[in-house]
């Protein structure tokens, strides 16, 4: 063999040596990569969660001041305080107590213990209508001091029972009712050591009941939010990470984050990468606001595109939840009596008590601009009886850099007002003398306006609201997003209704359309025409 | 009329070829999404429309430059200049002469490809619409660089306005630009010649200096 085939064989077989280790090479290179392949912005969730396990330094039931007998709640949260000496201050001062938002704009009184009215059971009537008081989380109602274990208690037991049997035992007195009186006793003291931070049960009790039943206000809050699969809310899936509200409702000095209607639920956007003591109420607190794959087109919608507008394509996924509230065919009665209708859903459609209502599942949300703040009407303002009167909507529009397309539940209302001083009317509804009893309107009108310590001239009508709520629970994994499609599209995009913009797919300027497919049509018709003409002449050129 | 040899000639060289063919899927490809983009119908989705709309115009973007190198480099720039030359005879010809068959007033040659027709035509593609084309589409993709870039003054809708008037230009460009290739001695003769490279061009036509590409570079060289 010639040296210079020598050396070109060796060098072959060097190149396709070094082909092959490049090959497996890469290839091992691609599998290590593989499943770090995903959206930053889980994986950094992912880590911000990594600490599961909650660990305490204590054991309630050890404690020696809850080692007594209870014989009614001011006592167990005596007991509690005697430890947690701040707590009732703090609470207090929480608007979970107050039920007034303090941040209400300059004279006006926000709050369900203000002058709020909303298109439901439309007013708490200063904290005087006892049936929304079940919600207020002191014992029995506000009267007999803090309840703890509305938040805090993991053991549902019913107390006004269990107090009025202890009580009636211990008189009675007899070997046996001691015995019952023990019992008692021992559940009682069960439930109260049986505490922690607050469970989706706790915060359910009330949230998911808002409106007086289950997923009537909330579309996105319901009864199904127990124990979520992971399809219904991919963060609370029982299934999933079974996260509770705390985990992301993160709270300072008994002020629980969250709300969202005078002010913004966060000021500002910031994730915990930024700032390791931000809340974790928003999206971007652990996802970032840049969470999709470097490549995603996701990542440039974030700056006006809410994440929930996309994450969440319907609400009311389980149960249905209420769409409309018709208070003006409220009133009627079948032999004298009151009755109640139920629809395909399995709810009411018609209650002589409170009127006609829909109700709706996996409802599309409808898209606004906000900034994060609701602005709401009191029954202090005077409205426009002709006009459909938003009592709440989004604030903020395409010109406020803060504001994003968000998804939200608009709840349409038919309700009472004044036809002299032209405001909305907060009528009484439960109790002896409210409306649910007597089916009064002049009666439960006046007190309630009574209550609320507002004029009310005697004459009323009724007049279409509206009422929002922002949309943000009920999560749908990944798979179940809002495809690009469903807002970039002529017909029937979820935006349809939000203009200023151009919107590529959804938009197009008509005249320019037309234009160009007119001379797209002049052009086929010309070089046909052209063709046509050159079979028919045979304009052959004569050629060899 | 005394019969004329044609004598097969090597008018496109392969880079020419590839060059156009690319140039050709690329426009297809933009077009079909494109429209779909545009929201003139549901095809491949809109998503995968504009997914692949990117890649297709950025590739587009990367060969056009490697296009302008080219045709600077090799001097093929001068079969784009434009002239009025005969220009009359050429029209009167598709209008006219075409139906009698008559002979083509300027023919092909290697140094001459393009008749004053489409000297036009194709300088105000290459030099105009098809830029304008890459960079407002270039612009419509980085829309969100905008604020960054200082461009926060241009409008989207303007901007996308632009960008589909210019598509329909091109539309219609391809529509014409298809039907020509059938006015050759024969139906498929350009077809032949823009896959093959060579085509048969008439014996003995004498081609002005005027339209060679090549001899005014000597001269001017």
């Amino acid at each position: 063999m010639q040296p210079r085939q020598l050396i070109r064989g060796a060098l072959k077989t060097l190149l396709t040596a070094g082909f092959f280790i490049l090959g497996i090479l890469s290839t091992g290179h691609a599998a290590e990569t593989a499943d770090t392949d995903e959206a930053p912005g889980r994986v950094m969730a992912r880590q911000a969660i990594r600490e599961k396990e909650h660990w305490n330094t204590t054991d309630h039931a050890m404690h020696p001041a809850l080692q007594q007998n209870f014989t009614s709640g001011a006592e167990i949260t005596a007991a509690c305080l005697s430890c947690h000496n701040e707590a009732e201050n703090q609470f207090h001062r929480s608007i979970h107590w107050t039920w007034k938002a303090d941040d209400s704009p300059e004279g006006a009184e926000h709050g369900k213990a203000g002058l709020s009215v909303n298109n439901f059971c439309i007013s708490a009537n200063r904290m005087k209508d006892k049936g929304c008081l079940s919600c207020h989380p002191g014992w029995n109602g506000v009267e007999d001091g803090i309840n703890c274990l509305a938040c805090h208690g993991r053991k549902k037991i019913n107390f006004k029972e269990a107090f009025e049997d202890y009580a009636y035992f211990m008189e009675t007195g007899d070997e046996e009712s001691l015995q019952m009186a023990t019992d008692i006793q021992k559940d009682i003291h069960e439930a109260v050591v049986t505490i922690g931070n607050p469970e989706r049960e706790n915060c359910g009790t009330c949230h998911f009941y808002g409106g007086g039943g289950d997923g009537v206000k909330h579309g996105d809050l319901d009864s199904a939010m127990a124990k979520p699969l992971k399809t219904l809310d991919v963060h609370m899936g029982i299934d999933g990470q079974n996260f509770t509200c705390v985990r992301c409702h993160t709270t300072r000095l008994h002020k629980i984050a969250g709300r969202v209607y005078t002010a913004p639920a966060a000021s500002d956007r910031k994730s915990l990468i930024e700032d390791d003591l931000t809340t974790k109420i928003t999206c971007e607190s652990c996802h970032t606001a840049t969470p999709h794959k470097t490549v995603s087109k996701a990542n440039d919608h974030t700056d006006r595109v809410a994440c929930q507008s996309c994450h969440i394509p319907y609400f009311a996924r389980v149960n249905p939840t209420k769409m409309s509230w018709d208070w003006s065919k409220a009133g009627d009665r079948k032999d004298g009596k009151a009755y109640t209708i139920k629809g395909p859903l399995g709810k009411e459609t018609y209650m002589s008590i409170k009127g006609e209502m829909v109700w709706e599942k996996n409802v599309k949300p409808e898209y606004f601009w906000y900034n994060g703040s609701i602005r709401s009407i009191t029954a202090k303002d005077v409205i426009d009886p002709i006009l459909t009167i938003a009592v709440s909507q989004p604030e903020g529009s395409r010109d406020d850099r803060n504001a994003r397309i968000y998804p939200f539940k608009v709840h349409h209302g038919n309700q009472p007002y004044d036809k002299i001083n032209k405001t909305l009317l907060a009528p009484l509804l439960s109790g002896p003398n409210g409306y649910f009893t007597l089916m009064d309107w002049k009666k439960s009108l006046t007190l309630g306006m009574e209550a609320i310590g507002l004029p009310y001239s005697g004459q009323f009508d009724f007049v279409k609201t509206t009422y929002v709520f922002p949309t943000t629970h009920m999560v749908a994994p990944k798979e179940n997003v809002v495809s690009c499609m469903e807002c970039h599209q002529r017909e029937d995009s979820r935006l349809v209704n939000l203009a200023g913009f151009y919107m590529p797919g959804r938009d197009r300027v008509k005249a320019v359309d037309i234009i160009g497919w007119l001379v797209i049509m002049a052009s086929i018709v010309g070089v046909s025409l052209h063709g046509l003409g050159r079979i028919f002449t045979n304009g052959k050129r004569k050629e060899g | 009329m005394s019969l004329v040899k044609m004598i097969p000639t090597y008018l496109y060289t392969r880079y020419e070829r590839f060059w156009h063919w690319l140039q050709m899927l690329l426009i297809a490809l933009l077009l079909i999404t494109g429209l779909e983009v545009h929201g003139l119908y549901t095809f491949i989705g809109f998503q995968s429309a504009v997914r692949i709309h990117n890649i297709a115009g950025i590739t587009w973007l990367v060969a056009f430059t490697f296009f302008v190198f080219w045709i600077f480099t090799t001097g093929e720039w001068k079969q784009y200049i434009p002239t009025t030359r005969k220009m009359l005879d050429v029209i009167l010809y598709y209008a006219y002469g075409i139906f009698k068959g008559q002979p083509h007033p300027v023919p092909k040659r290697k140094d001459a490809k393009h008749n004053p027709l489409q000297r036009l035509t194709y300088l105000s593609l290459a030099a105009f619409l098809l830029p304008l084309q890459m960079a407002s589409g270039f612009l419509y993709w980085q829309y969100n660089s905008w604020s960054a870039w200082g461009l926060d003054f241009l409008s989207l809708e303007w901007v996308a306005v632009i960008h589909t008037v210019l598509a329909f230009a091109i539309l219609q460009f391809l529509i014409i630009h298809v039907y020509m290739t059938t006015t050759g001695h024969t139906v498929t003769a350009h077809l032949k010649a823009m896959i093959t490279g060579w085509e048969s061009v008439e014996e003995g036509v004498e081609i002005e200096s005027w339209e060679r590409a090549k001899a005014r570079l000597k001269t001017e060289g």
